[in-house]
C-alpha cells in the first residue's frame, strides 16, 4: 500500500510537469491560468498523500488552505482577465 | 482487506482520470476544449483519489477533513472553470472551428 501511495506521488509530479508545458506554451493567458489550476490540484493531492505517508495529520489542514487559496487565485485571475488588466496575446480575428 | 481493495480501485481510477485530464489539456485544440477536459477530469480524479485516501484513513478526524476537501474540490473546480471560460469569452477569445484551420 505504501508503494502504491509513493507511486501516486511520483505520478502526480510527472503529471504536474506535463501541465507546466501548457502553462509555458499556452497561446492565450486563460490557458496558462487553466494549467496552473491543474498543477495546484495535483499539488493539493500530493499534500494529502504525504500527510498519510509521513503520518503528519496537520498537513491535511495545509492542503485545505492550499485548495482554498488556489480557488481564490483562479477567481481573481479570471476577474483581472475579464476587466482587462491582464494582456491577451492572441490577435483579434 | 476488502476495504483496501476498494481504496486501490478508487485511487487507480482517480489517477487515470487525472491522466486523461492532462492529456486533454495538452492535446485539445482550443481553450474551451481544454477547459472542458481539464476541469471535469480534475474534479472527478481528485474526488476519487481523495475518497480512496479517506477510506484508507479510517473513521476519525482525518477522514472528516479529507471529506471536507472533497466537498471543496467538487464546489471549486466547476466554479473556477466557469469563471475562467466566461472571462476568456468576454476578453475576446473565440472558439476553435475546423474552418479557420489554424490547429
Amino acid at each position: 500500500m505504501t508503494a502504491l501511495l509513493w507511486a501516486a506521488v511520483f505520478f502526480l509530479l510527472v503529471n504536474s510537469l506535463a501541465c507546466l508545458w501548457r502553462v509555458l506554451a499556452g497561446p492565450v493567458m486563460a490557458d496558462r491560468i487553466l494549467g496552473a489550476n491543474v498543477v495546484a490540484t495535483n499539488t493539493m493531492l500530493v499534500l494529502v498523500l504525504l500527510a498519510r505517508l509521513l503520518d503528519q495529520g496537520f498537513w491535511l489542514d495545509v492542503a485545505i488552505v492550499y485548495g482554498l487559496l488556489s480557488f481564490t487565485l483562479t477567481l481573481v485571475a479570471s476577474r483581472l482577465l475579464e476587466t482587462g488588466r491582464l494582456r491577451i496575446e492572441e490577435p483579434e480575428p | 482487506m476488502m476495504i483496501q481493495a476498494l481504496a486501490v480501485v478508487l485511487m487507480v481510477a482517480g489517477l487515470g482520470f487525472l491522466m486523461f485530464g492532462t492529456l486533454g489539456l495538452l492535446r485539445l485544440p482550443d481553450l474551451y476544449c481544454r477547459a472542458h477536459a481539464a476541469t471535469k477530469c480534475d474534479a472527478l480524479g481528485a474526488g476519487l483519489t481523495l475518497l480512496s485516501l479517506a477510506i484508507l484513513a479510517g473513521p476519525g478526524g482525518d477522514a472528516l477533513r479529507i471529506l471536507a476537501l472533497i466537498a471543496l474540490v467538487l464546489l471549486a473546480s466547476p466554479t473556477a472553470g466557469h469563471a475562467l471560460t466566461r472571462a476568456a469569452w468576454h476578453a475576446g477569445v473565440r472558439p476553435w472551428t475546423r474552418e479557420r484551420g489554424d490547429d
